[in-house]
């Protein structure tokens, strides 16, 4: 099966002040159809960076430094502007930001805020547009009258599902989704997972689901993909990450020990001290050898390379060459 | 002296909606007040740590600020430390902010980013104005970051905000309300903005303090796994009632109201074998607002186990179930036996 995306050596940097911030730094990885890969890891390793470079549009002062991003074969990077508008983005890959609902601006109604997205990328007549947005908000289980409200009369639950709408409208097949529970409650977070579910079927989509909570990338992700410091650290599938072994690369370890559990009642829960490296001038070696528990000599020296240690699962750690 | 520290009887806080000016002549659309809190009691131990869970809209953060009087109640008393505190005087009120203190939630908005971290500590000691010369208050400083653990203390008070991290300025936030030398301390959602990496150490922190120095807290939180290990108590807040109070481990292995039970199931749990299911959760729609709390048991809207009884009769008290675990569910062992049979 050809991959729906292909992400090959990408490295992307932001060139501020002070130096080129290494915030994407050789990654690899491809994303099959109908497939869900979850981007994990803690707040500055890179997992909205790299959702932005899929979509050609990294955040500035961030640029290219080297790569390739194949969209169904075709790489992204090189095209102009104008293509990436007119073919790729919202067209095959579209975006359901951070935060995004809250960032519905608060003097238009939902519907011409969703109107907008439509004007932007296609040429549908108005009453085209209208009877499309009803037949989207109905997916997302949300009543039509609903484009006549303003961002304030609605719940965050109900705000996010007509965001989610308008990242389905041009039919993609890729959807990034970042961070898309976070500032929800519970029961509303289950009902959006549902959700999602039911769309990924639904219109057999491919999700890239961005979140730091382990625990919610069980639910949705068959592959993970966990990122530390710009590098991915460990990619497997749901069952490799989340089953009886227990992850193989010690970040992913840490990471999912610090994750608390309702019906495992432990006195203390653990946590990873320090924080993650500035990416100006990251360590040398391993990027997680200053805060790791396992680091030796060599970790400190030499970088660990992405290697497969079972079908499918790759690690970059040197303790799987070390035994 | 008694073992209870706070005791909160029958609080209800409603806010009135805003009329135009044309209403307010004619007295018409007169709008229904909204009811954040409505007649809750409870009680908070001496070196207790007491959580209180729920939605937003639940009217837990309302809750918080009756608690740390920013606010005044509509009606319902407040005892601290045995004291009458439901209206204070300015300088009572003074005296009473002292010994409750907060953490909020956001590290990033509640210092003045133009106070180094020195300044951030001193401010509540001249607010209060806690007699002491420069070299007293740097001794309180340096004392109240090192049972934050920000080691060592003279290069962090030098230091200005924007120089710290989340969990950084969450140790300084605490340490701010520990100067003031508190017996208990309010802190709404102080770990949700903090990476997960992190948290558990803020929760470890901010729980040595505690039994260092004999605190209660109050710990507000949607959150149920992080509640689960730091609390002795929970609460259960849907729309300004409590609806299940008790012991953290019997709430959450044994919870009898089925919104509590909603709210465990919701909680995802970091195992595999997850990917096909659609979990249906035993709970219907949004919470609705609390300008307009439905009649009877108020979570039978949502609740798929309500009967006409439900709607009808008057509401649901809390009843005691076994220790110290109450519950306000009239089906409540109904259910139990229903999900039994069912498996």
């Amino acid at each position: 099966m050809d991959s729906l995306l292909k992400v090959e050596n990408l490295q992307m940097h932001y060139f501020t002040s002070k130096g080129a911030v290494r915030a994407i730094d050789d990654i690899n990885f491809e994303l099959m159809p109908g497939e869900t890969i979850g981007l994990v890891g803690e707040s500055g390793c890179g997992k909205t960076s790299l959702g932005t470079s899929i979509l050609r549009m990294p955040t500035p002062p961030g640029r290219y430094v080297g790569g390739r991003i194949l969209v169904d074969g075709v790489d992204v990077i090189p095209l102009p502007e104008r293509e990436v508008r007119k073919n790729v983005r919202w067209q095959k890959i579209s975006m359901v930001f951070q935060g995004a609902m809250n960032c519905l601006t608060p003097v238009y109604t939902i519907g011409r805020q969703m109107m907008e997205t439509l004007n932007e990328h296609s040429d549908l007549s108005r009453s085209d547009a209208e009877s499309l947005i009803t037949e989207y908000l109905g997916y997302v289980g949300l009543p039509p009258e609903i484009v006549q409200r303003y961002p304030h009369e609605l719940s965050g639950g109900m705000k996010q599902r007509a965001v989610i709408a308008t990242a389905l409208f041009l039919k993609p097949e890729i959807v990034i989704l970042d961070e898309p529970t976070t500032a929800l409650d519970v029961i509303v977070q289950a009902q959006i997972i549902n959700l999602l579910k039911k769309l990924k079927k639904q219109f057999s989509l491919s999700f890239m689901f961005i979140t730091h909570d382990l625990a919610l990338e069980a639910e949705i992700s068959d592959r993970i993909c966990v990122m530390y410091a710009g590098k991915i650290v460990e990619l497997g599938t749901n069952a490799q990450i989340y089953g009886t072994q227990g992850p193989a690369h010690p970040y992913t370890e840490r990471l999912l020990a610090a994750t608390p559990r309702l019906f495992k009642k432990v006195e203390q829960l653990q946590f990873i001290p320090g924080t993650p490296p500035d990416l100006i001038d990251p360590p040398k070696g391993c990027r997680f050898s200053p805060r790791c528990d396992k680091a030796f000599d060599k970790c400190f020296q030499e970088e660990p390379p992405l290697i497969e240690i079972e079908p499918g699962h790759m690690s970059a750690c040197w303790l799987h060459r070390r035994g | 002296m008694t073992d209870t520290i706070l005791s909160i009887k029958n609080l209800k806080k409603y806010f009135e909606p805003h009329q135009n000016f044309a209403q307010s002549i004619t007295g018409g659309g007169q709008k229904k007040p909204i009811k954040a809190v409505d007649d809750i009691s409870f009680d908070i131990r001496r070196g207790e740590i007491f959580g209180l869970i729920g939605e937003s809209g639940s009217g837990k953060t309302t809750t918080g600020k009756l608690v740390m009087k920013l606010i005044e109640p509509t009606s319902g008393q407040m005892f601290f430390d045995g004291e009458d505190v439901t209206h204070l005087g300015k300088e009572k009120l003074k005296e009473y902010r002292r010994k409750v203190q907060m953490i909020f939630q956001d590290p990033y908005a509640s210092m003045n980013p133009r106070f180094k971290i020195r300044d951030v500590l001193e401010e509540p000691l001249i607010i209060h104005k806690v007699k002491g010369s420069i070299e007293e208050r740097t001794k309180m400083i340096v004392q109240a970051l090192e049972e934050v653990k920000l080691i060592p203390p003279d290069e962090f008070m030098g230091r200005w905000p924007h120089m710290l991290s989340g969990g950084q300025r969450q140790r300084v936030a605490t340490a701010r309300t520990l100067i003031l030398n508190p017996m208990m301390l309010v802190a709404d959602e102080p770990v949700s903005m903090i990476d997960l990496s992190t948290r558990a150490e803020i929760l470890h922190m901010m729980k040595e303090v505690q039994k260092e120095l004999g605190l209660s807290y109050l710990y507000i939180t949607h959150d149920l796994s992080t509640a689960r290990y730091f609390t002795d108590r929970i609460a259960v807040m849907y729309l300004g009632r409590i609806v299940e109070i008790g012991r953290a481990d019997d709430i959450i292995d044994n919870p009898l109201h089925p919104y509590t039970q909603a709210l465990i199931e919701a909680v995802p749990e970091p195992a595999s074998g997850k990917l096909d299911i659609v979990k249906e959760l035993p709970i219907y729609g949004e919470i609705p607002s609390p300008a307009n709390i439905p009649q009877g048991c108020r979570f039978h809207t949502r609740c798929p186990y309500a009967t006409e009884a439900c709607k009808r009769e008057p509401e649901p008290e809390l009843s005691l179930d076994s220790a110290e675990h109450y519950h306000a569910c009239r089906r409540a062992y109904e259910v139990q036996a229903e999900k039994k049979r069912a498996g």
